[in-house]
């Protein structure tokens, strides 16, 4: 059963105890903070705003556990970490090339509209081609290695799987905060908790990223200048057709139309949802997106109420 | 601190020319209101106060003279020179002066900036729009990384080579790092703040965790100077080393050389020899000193394998390297040089980012270069956190 989603923005101001209460939650709720890595012990704050029965699924610590107690498995972890880092070098190579090219079509200052777009939908149909030729690779070398290793036949592992099922099978709500989006995905895949999520889940940020089809990371702001927006991995695909924009304000130039406009069609038909401080966003059944989200659209302005 | 000029327009100094009586007191007044060097726009005043037959300021600033005659302010003993210097220039000098037969070159007394080499100290004036950056300070929040020394006998180079190994805060045995081997080392991390600047950058995540072998030199002029013998001693000896006792990347991608001035030519020196192993080079500030035609490149016989290695390389570029990072001060001698290579490099293949600062050839401009070079070469995980 799909269980019932919803997506905040940021918790620079917590909203989440509200946000609990609000969807009735009273039993037990789960925590993941994973993408806080060496941080996810500072979890104090976090789990009493989830309330007195809250508990913390420790899955980072677990992952640790793993590859100290584990070093064969580490090695290859290791191993294919650095392939899949080189595999995104490579992939971010050819998507410069192809976002140069919409880029260049796209400044043509001249010619006949109708051409012009044409050749501009060709274009970004050829990054479309990439981002999922890219993605599909990247869960044909996650499925490579996790058929070689079997994880869930791997002492250490298979033990923290176990206990992560039954404190998921308890849970009413799981909460997944923010932080690093590629630890965080990787724990939430190392210890399956896919097929035992609760009945409700609340997340924010790369937590609320971990949970759409695809994760797509973004800086237009890093310290190297705009960085190119590239598709990472595919997430747990519970909130389907949605591309997942945290901190989308601070993060992207949302004044450059163009690069904006680029971005919601590159991705389309999935959505391109902001989720910016102080959003909550309760989604409907099968994941449908509230009328009141704010996407991006076409012409790269950020609108609310498209879902509508 | 900047002043501004006054709705006038007039200089700090042109007023003070003015003052009646222009006396010992009014320098007084003068000097306790004003931070020497006095920056008004582009318009930065420099002033000596003393007794002498002639006073300078001495620079190194390429298309200007290297000692600027300091002009007296009548019946006073302040001496000024105005200069334009453009927004963000940082300039470093001295004041030279004569008395009968007697010279003497001393920092600007007047002026408590100072730069440090290995040569010793220089005052340092910056110019409007110039700040140092905030990230080659401590900051309290970054974690530090460890330095660890290794002692390593090199057969290329015949002698105990020293390597100080920088380890990024929270370091994992069960990661994987790129490496960054630095030219320079000791300079690097005395005059260039690079621990610091390293903790820091990666604390904000601008730059990957990175574990960095910071190279201790002998001969310097020697091993930088296109030797075989230190290329021998990065590729076949430290670099193994490194790899089979550290978790790191051990690819061409997550390999890098980094060097200034001669060490520049020693990075660039090993990746030509070795032109599979290294995926990245930062070059400041290179010693890529070359002739088109005759042998006379006026850089001293230390230069001269230099010169005979850039000629070849020019003569047939080739690819060594995935990525360069280049940089170079307007004000060096090296600018030309520098910017000579840029289509040199990327016509061989190579991906280039060139910047230019409105620096010297010095620490702290390589310092400053750090963000620029390191944030492109390993950019750190900020897109991956979304807190």
């Amino acid at each position: 059963m799909t269980p019932s989603i919803t997506l905040l923005g940021p918790q620079r101001r917590p909203t989440l105890d509200r946000v609990l209460s609000s969807l009735g939650v009273g039993g037990p709720v789960a925590v993941v903070n994973a993408g806080w890595q060496e941080r996810e012990s500072d979890d104090a704050e976090i789990l009493a705003l989830a309330g007195g029965e809250a508990t913390n699924l420790r899955l980072f610590a677990r992952w640790m556990d793993v590859l100290r107690a584990d070093p064969e498995y580490a090695a290859a972890e290791r191993e294919h970490r650095l392939v899949l880092d080189e595999l995104q070098q490579l992939y971010l190579i050819r998507l410069d090339h192809a976002l140069q090219a919409v880029s260049a079509v796209a400044a043509r200052p001249d010619g006949h509209a109708n051409t012009q777009a044409m050749a501009l939908e060709d274009a970004l149909a050829a990054v479309r081609l990439l981002d999922a030729t890219h993605v599909a690779r990247v869960q044909e070398l996650h499925g490579a290695f996790y058929a070689r290793w079997r994880p869930e036949e791997r002492g250490p592992i298979a033990g923290h799987r176990e206990e992560v099922r039954g404190l998921l099978a308890t849970a009413e709500c799981l909460v997944v905060a923010g932080g690093h989006v590629g630890d965080l995905l990787r724990v939430l895949h190392l210890f399956h908790l896919s097929p035992h999520l609760p009945p409700r889940l609340v997340a924010w940020s790369a937590g609320a990223m971990a949970l759409a089809p695809r994760v797509v990371l973004f800086h237009d702001r890093a310290a190297q200048g705009a960085s190119l927006t590239e598709v990472f991995d595919a997430g747990l695909g519970v909130v389907p057709g949605a591309v997942v924009l945290p901190h989308a304000r601070r993060r992207l130039r949302t004044d450059d139309l163009p690069r904006m406009s680029v971005l919601a069609r590159r991705f389309a038909p999935a959505s391109c949802l902001v989720l910016d401080d102080g959003v909550r966003l309760d989604l409907g059944p099968g994941g449908a997106l509230p009328p009141d989200v704010r996407l991006v659209g076409d012409d790269g302005r950020i609108t609310e109420g498209a879902a509508a | 601190m900047t002043a501004a000029r006054t709705g006038s327009g007039r200089l700090a100094i042109n007023r003070l020319k003015s003052a009646k009586p222009l006396d010992a007191e009014a320098v007084d007044r003068f000097l306790g209101r004003h931070e020497v060097p006095v920056v008004e726009g582009d318009q930065c005043t420099f002033l000596w106060r003393g007794e002498a037959d002639e006073a300078w300021v001495c620079q190194r600033i390429v298309g200007l003279p290297d000692r600027i005659p300091l002009r007296r302010l009548r019946g006073t003993d302040l001496w000024q020179l105005v200069l334009e210097l453009p927004e963000g220039s940082r300039v470093e000098y001295q004041i030279e002066i004569r008395r009968g037969d007697h010279y003497e070159r001393f920092n600007d007394p007047l002026n408590e900036k100072r730069s440090h080499s290995p040569m010793g100290s220089s005052s340092v004036c910056f110019a409007a729009g110039y700040e140092t950056p905030d990230w080659v300070l401590p900051d309290p929040e970054a974690r530090p990384g460890e330095l660890k020394e290794l002692v390593l006998r090199s057969r290329a180079l015949g002698r105990d080579a020293h390597v100080t190994v920088y380890l990024p805060a929270r370091f994992r045995p069960t990661a994987s790092y790129p490496l960054l081997v630095v030219h320079d080392g000791g300079d690097f991390l005395q005059y260039a703040s690079m621990k610091t600047v390293l903790d820091n950058l990666i604390h904000r995540l601008d730059v990957a965790e990175t574990v960095v072998a910071f190279t201790h030199p002998g001969e310097r002029l020697d091993e930088y100077a296109n030797s075989t013998a230190h290329s021998r001693f990065l590729t076949q000896e430290l670099l193994p080393e490194l790899e089979s006792s550290l978790p790191l990347v051990g690819q061409r991608a997550g390999r890098c050389l980094l060097g200034s001035s001669f060490g520049g030519v020693a990075a660039l020196s090993a990746a030509y020899r070795s032109p599979d192993t290294y995926g990245s080079l930062v070059l400041m500030s290179g010693s890529f000193v070359f002739t088109d035609i005759g042998t006379d490149h006026g850089g001293g016989p230390a230069f001269d394998p230099v010169v005979k290695f850039v000629n070849r390389f020019r003569a047939k570029p080739r690819c060594v390297a995935d990525r360069v990072f280049m940089s170079c001060g307007v004000y060096e001698q090296l600018i030309v040089p520098n910017r000579s290579m840029v289509h040199v490099f990327e016509n061989a293949g190579m991906q280039v980012r060139y910047t230019e600062a409105r620096d010297g050839h010095s620490w702290e401009n390589w310092r400053d270069r750090l963000r620029d070079a390191l944030s492109w070469v390993y950019p750190g995980p900020q897109k991956l956190y979304y807190e």
